[in-house]
């Protein structure tokens, strides 16, 4: 059974490698989903052990994928502001 | 700004086929970049609520009825196979070729979920134009001595007609069902034109155009009762709707990867084995995938498939939320403008496609004028040509309609303020191009167009 912190923890990770995305529209889907996701697991009463252990699993993918992601660069969309330097 | 994105361009390195065209030389103008209206047009693309050079300039995707993007999970996926587990599948005598092989398997039981088929009935081939071909040309022909008659609709996809065109020069009767203003087929219609050596009927599930969902279940029940096969192209429907092959009757079905945000250049057929489909295969060798469709499998590309269809399956409940409620918002935003119209079934439908028509603007123009949005109004296959498209024309609509209508397609990365983006510009744009047209003039001062005789017709 996970424990309140450990989940709040794998939140934020969530949270930080969603952030992490180049891609706007990547970057706002899982940012979206894992807000979602961890909202639901809230309100959920039960054993947790397997969803986390999902969880961390697709944390890996996360990690990966947004560094790949920060590898290459289009351009911004219309709906994006652009990051003034 | 300019200089901005031509100093990021040169620390950077950009793959940008947009820029590519444009970074030339640094002191130049501003470039037609892909989201410049043509040279010489009045039209502004930019809003003028909103300073341009604090966005950027890529074009909003919407037009996932030609492509989708593919998952960051499903290319984490391929990834592996590109990297290390790069064994043959068929191979058996050794290590590499077991482990993908292992994988493929797995991938196809991913595929056969979303459909509640058995793995073993899943072929994996090309794409969804090899799917359809193989699927009509190859029942059409392996029952061809005995049968010669195929059904299908006048709204299916080119690569299902193409085929059906094929066969007719090799001496099959084929019928074109027409469909009602909704876009459906008349059910009684199709029973009626059952004949005795019919071999195939092959309707579309969800319409690529406009998005109407046929009664597949009805159509199954017909078809089971009369022993003819029934094969549906679902490249846009697998995995959207909830599709059951065995609820439905459905013996043979076309499947996409990348209408599913997976890779391209793979797709799946799915082959009823009991009661067993018996087909011609297009491609013979050495004798993979029961034989049916032979050469080596792609292991990343099936397996990112398989990655997909598994994500269609855990994401359906939220991905089905977020379209629904972003096509909700942009087809009411859409219809409550004058002279709107929705093509199309309003009940009958898979909300990722909306098809409206804007009366007195050439949908080309419009295009034109919503360079920042991608946008289509018909199938890619099409969009080349300038022709009104033939499945609205089945629909019932005349050529000005036909020629107005856009679709918009919605998916699992669309966003909120993307679909609102989209419902400021056209808002303007349509409101702006109205303004130069004749006609509009004339609708407005109560002439009815129909009553006017044009010159030089």
């Amino acid at each position: 059974m996970a424990s309140a912190q450990e989940i709040l923890s794998l939140y934020r990770q969530f949270l930080r490698y969603s952030r992490q995305f180049e891609n706007y529209n990547f970057r706002e889907y899982f940012l979206r989903r894992s807000r979602e996701e961890f909202r639901k697991l809230k309100e959920f009463d039960g054993d947790t052990s397997a969803i986390i252990e999902k969880a961390k699993k697709e944390l890996g993918v996360l990690r990966r994928q947004s560094k790949i992601s920060q590898m290459y660069h289009f351009d911004k969309l219309v709906v994006e502001k652009v990051k003034k330097h | 700004m300019y200089r901005f994105r031509i100093g990021a361009s040169v620390r950077r390195f950009s793959v940008s086929a947009l820029r590519r065209t444009s970074s030339s030389g640094v002191k130049q103008a501003m470039p037609t970049s892909g989201a410049q209206p043509p040279q010489g047009s009045s039209i502004s693309l930019k809003s003028a609520t909103r300073d341009p050079s604090e966005y950027g300039t890529r074009p909003i995707y919407l037009d996932m009825q030609a492509t989708t993007p593919t998952d960051p999970r499903v290319l984490d996926k391929m990834l592996e196979f590109y990297t290390g587990l790069y064994g043959n599948p068929h191979s058996s005598t050794h290590a590499y070729g077991w482990e993908t092989d292992k994988a493929v398997e797995e991938a196809r039981a991913n595929v056969a979920a979303v459909i509640g088929a058995d793995p073993k009935e899943i072929i994996f081939t090309s794409g969804a134009t090899e799917c359809n071909n193989m699927a009509l040309k190859g029942v059409a022909r392996f029952y061809g001595k005995s049968k010669k008659h195929i059904i299908t609709t006048q709204t299916e996809h080119k690569c299902v007609l193409d085929s059906c065109r094929h066969l007719q020069d090799e001496g099959f009767e084929v019928t074109y069902l027409p469909v009602n203003s909704d876009g459906l087929i008349d059910l009684e219609l199709l029973e009626k034109s059952i004949r005795k050596d019919t071999s195939l009927v092959s309707v579309m599930a969800v319409n690529n155009e406009i998005g109407v969902i046929q009664p597949l279940e009805d159509i199954g029940r017909i078809c089971r009762s009369h022993k003819v096969f029934f094969h549906t192209d679902a490249a846009q429907a697998y995995g959207k709707i909830p599709i059951d092959v065995n609820k439905c009757n459905i013996d043979l079905m076309s499947i996409s990867s990348h209408k599913i945000y997976g890779p391209m250049g793979v797709g799946a057929t799915y082959v009823r084995r009991r009661p067993r489909v018996r087909l011609d295969p297009i491609i013979n060798g050495g004798g993979q995938e029961r034989g049916l469709r032979s050469g080596t499998l792609a292991p990343p590309l099936v397996c990112g498939f398989g990655e997909a269809a598994r994500l269609m399956l855990q994401e359906y409940d939220a991905d089905q939320a977020h379209i629904k409620a972003l096509s909700t918002k942009l087809m009411d935003a859409l219809l409550s403008m004058e002279h709107t119209q929705l093509n199309g079934s309003r009940i009958h439908r898979y909300p990722g496609c909306v098809n409206v028509s804007f009366a007195y603007i050439e949908g080309e123009s419009l295009l034109m004028a919503l360079k920042d949005i991608a946008l289509s109004s018909g199938s890619a296959c099409t969009s080349a040509s300038l022709e009104p498209s033939y499945v609205l024309h089945a629909l019932g609509a005349d050529d000005a309609l036909a020629h107005s209508s856009i679709r918009f397609g919605i998916g699992r990365f669309t966003t909120e303020a993307e679909v609102d983006y989209v419902i400021q510009a056209l808002t303007e744009r349509v409101k702006f191009l109205r303004e130069l047209s004749p006609l509009w003039e004339m609708v407005n001062e109560g002439i009815d167009l129909n009553s006017i005789e044009w010159a030089g017709h």
